[in-house]
């Protein structure tokens, strides 16, 4: 490879005919849309995944080990049955792990907007937060795949949601929506912070309380009072009870609303924190 | 009376206490190349990406085509086109992917951004490599795809940030004929180097910045008149003689003479405007009244002028990496 890495350079003159036809024939096309632009950084975020398969590691190991660990860890001391823990356990389990893969975004985009490629992007007349929308389209097919996962191994082991094919659909629908919406948060994170080691420190500071003290291994009754209220506003306490109810056929139409206002938050408020950050860069 | 390209009054970029541009006023014009030639951390960089819209200056102001860089962003994006001074196009991806990319967000439909993107590859000799991941590319080849991406929409006005630093005699010289190609084509090209000899092969006008200020301005002859057309390096046999060798050439070439790290050497500015054959003229004299004073030179060499002579003619004080002697 390095043979012909060198036999290009030194064969190549660069020849002004061919230059001079590529320069006339370089006329602008019509600005794309928002939507076009955050399509095409969509795509490179997949090509990225078809480059460098190995990062999808975390999205494919850590939730397989997540169930495996928690449903035997607890299912026999919660539940007193595997199987019976496993229909509580299973919905929780995807909504921490996906949640949880959320922070690889902003450790992405910290790495990402530092490379050179940035500065030609941001230099480029499109709508601003496309690479950032883009990015997060990769990051949702990352989000897909982990809840896949979870489901094949949940399957396995005796998963058998009462919400049929549908429920469990929408109530994954409903866990990456929540994920896109939540993964502006870590964006805004990715480009406030300066290094990816403090982007992973604040991401594991705000992701284990939120997903533990939350209703995904026990329901809260037990729970003493102020930990109880924490619970209660948490907002990974409602996606899963969201979630569990679509998947065990009883959807709570109070939590789903719940979810939906929150995303809508989520992207009102640190989508524009970001954008503003993103710009001042 | 040519049009102007981009213009700058008091142009100011600190970070911290650090003054990186401390109020740059230039005046491009438009259709030809121009140089900006600056050691390390002169605040090349910063000046750029404040040209190009990626860093808000914070005082001053600067005009791209009539379009203030702040306030009329999009439309200057809409005018120029970065190459980076560090690769600005994706390692991951391949040579063609890349293209492809920059030209869907250019607003190609998937066809056309193809085609584009296959006629950029034959014209810049990266055909074969059109399907590996950059980050195997050469140097050279390197450049060149950034280049590539950069006239994928030809641009009004292309940036390139040392787009020679670090490659080899050959590349950088298909990186000058690109750049001559281009410049022809009416595209204005504002180029950051460190190399006197780059500016002057390729730049009509040269601006020389250190610690963020324009320290001289004008076309690269009369650059090259305020340092002199050269010098001449000179080793002594005997380190003995070299006071001796200082006092004989001080009397034929002027003051411009100073004495080497190396104990036996010492250099001389050969003045003259611009002409070659003069510079010739006053270094043979030069060794002639050595070799008439006994002074025994083994070595000689003509050196064109360097950045370093640029900054010691202009400011008294060698180009100095960063602002350690400030
Ligand atoms: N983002 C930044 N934060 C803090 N300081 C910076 C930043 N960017 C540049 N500087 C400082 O500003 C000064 C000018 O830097 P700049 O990169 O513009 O120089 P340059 O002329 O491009 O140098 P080089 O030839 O090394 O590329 C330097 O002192 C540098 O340390
Ligand atoms: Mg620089």
């Amino acid at each position: 490879m390095s043979t012909a890495t060198t036999e290009q350079t030194s064969t190549y003159t660069p020849a002004a005919e061919s230059l001079n036809a590529v320069l006339a024939a370089g006329e602008a096309p019509p600005r794309p849309s928002a939507w076009s632009a955050a399509r095409t950084f969509g795509w490179r975020a997949m090509l990225k995944i078809k480059h460098v398969p190995e990062q999808l590691i975390d999205v494919t190991m850590f939730p397989i080990m997540m169930v495996l660990m928690f449903t035997y860890l607890f299912g026999g001391a919660l539940a007193g049955s595997v199987t019976e823990y496993l229909q509580f356990l299973l919905p929780g389990i995807m909504v921490t792990s996906v949640v949880m893969i959320t922070m690889y975004t902003g450790t992405g985009i910290n790495v990402d907007i530092s490379k050179g490629v940035f500065d030609r992007f941001r230099t480029l007349p499109i709508w601003r937060p496309a690479a950032l929308v883009g990015a997060l389209f990769g990051d949702v097919f990352r989000y897909l795949t982990a809840a896949v996962v979870i489901l094949i191994v949940g399957l396995i082991l005796g998963f058998r949601p009462e919400g049929g094919a549908v429920g469990v659909a929408v109530g994954i629908l409903l866990l990456v929506l929540f994920s896109f919406a939540f993964s502006w948060v870590w964006t805004m994170f990715g480009l406030l912070l300066r290094s990816e080691k403090s982007v992973m420190g604040v991401s594991m500071m705000v992701l284990f309380p939120l997903t533990f003290l939350s209703n995904v291994f026990v329901e809260p009754d037990t729970m003493p009072g102020w930990l109880r209220v924490f619970t209660e506003v948490n907002p990974i306490t409602h996606l899963v009870a969201a979630t569990r109810g679509l998947m065990q056929g009883n959807p709570d139409a109070g939590e789903i609303t719940w979810v939906l206002v929150a995303s809508a938050v989520l992207v009102a408020v640190f989508g524009t924190l970001t954008m503003r950050l993103y710009n001042r860069k | 009376m040519t049009e102007v390209a981009i213009e700058t009054a008091g142009l100011v970029k600190t970070f911290g206490d650090n003054r990186a541009v401390d109020g740059i006023d230039l005046t491009v014009p438009a259709g030809s190349v121009y140089g900006v030639l600056g050691p390390n951390g002169a605040g090349k960089t910063t000046a750029v990406k404040m040209l190009a819209t990626l860093l808000r200056p914070d005082g001053g102001e600067a005009r791209v085509f009539g379009h203030d860089v702040v306030r009329e962003a999009d439309a200057v994006r809409a005018k120029v086109s970065l190459t980076g001074q560090y690769a600005s196009v994706d390692e991951d991806l391949t040579g063609s992917e890349n293209l492809v990319l920059i030209g869907r967000l250019l607003g190609h439909g998937k066809p056309a951004a193809r085609d584009r993107a296959s006629q950029l590859l034959a014209a810049f000799g990266l055909s074969d490599a059109a399907d590996r991941q950059v980050k195997n590319y050469s140097g050279g080849m390197r450049r060149r795809i950034d280049i590539a991406a950069s006239i994928l929409k030809t641009p009004d006005v292309l940036f390139l940030d040392e787009p020679t630093t670090g490659l080899d005699p050959r590349s950088r010289n298909q990186v000058w004929d690109i750049v001559r190609i281009i410049v022809a084509q009416g595209t204005t090209v504002l180029l950051t180097t460190q190399y006197l000899d780059e500016a002057d092969q390729l730049a009509s006008r040269i601006a020389v910045i250190d610690h963020g200020k324009v320290i001289a301005e004008g076309t690269p002859g009369e650059l090259k008149a305020s340092v002199g057309a050269g010098s001449i390096h000179v080793r002594l046999r005997d380190a003995a003689q070299r006071e001796s060798a200082l006092r004989v050439l001080s009397g034929v070439l002027g003051a411009g003479v100073h004495l080497d790290a190396d104990p036996v050497a010492l250099t001389a500015q050969l003045s003259g405007d611009d002409s070659d054959r003069e510079a010739a003229e006053q270094a043979s004299r030069a060794l002639a009244e050595l070799a008439g004073a006994g002074i025994v030179v083994d070595n000689f060499a003509l050196g064109q002028p360097t950045l370093d002579e640029v900054f010691l003619a202009l400011t008294d004080h060698p180009a100095t990496t960063e602002e350690v002697a400030a």
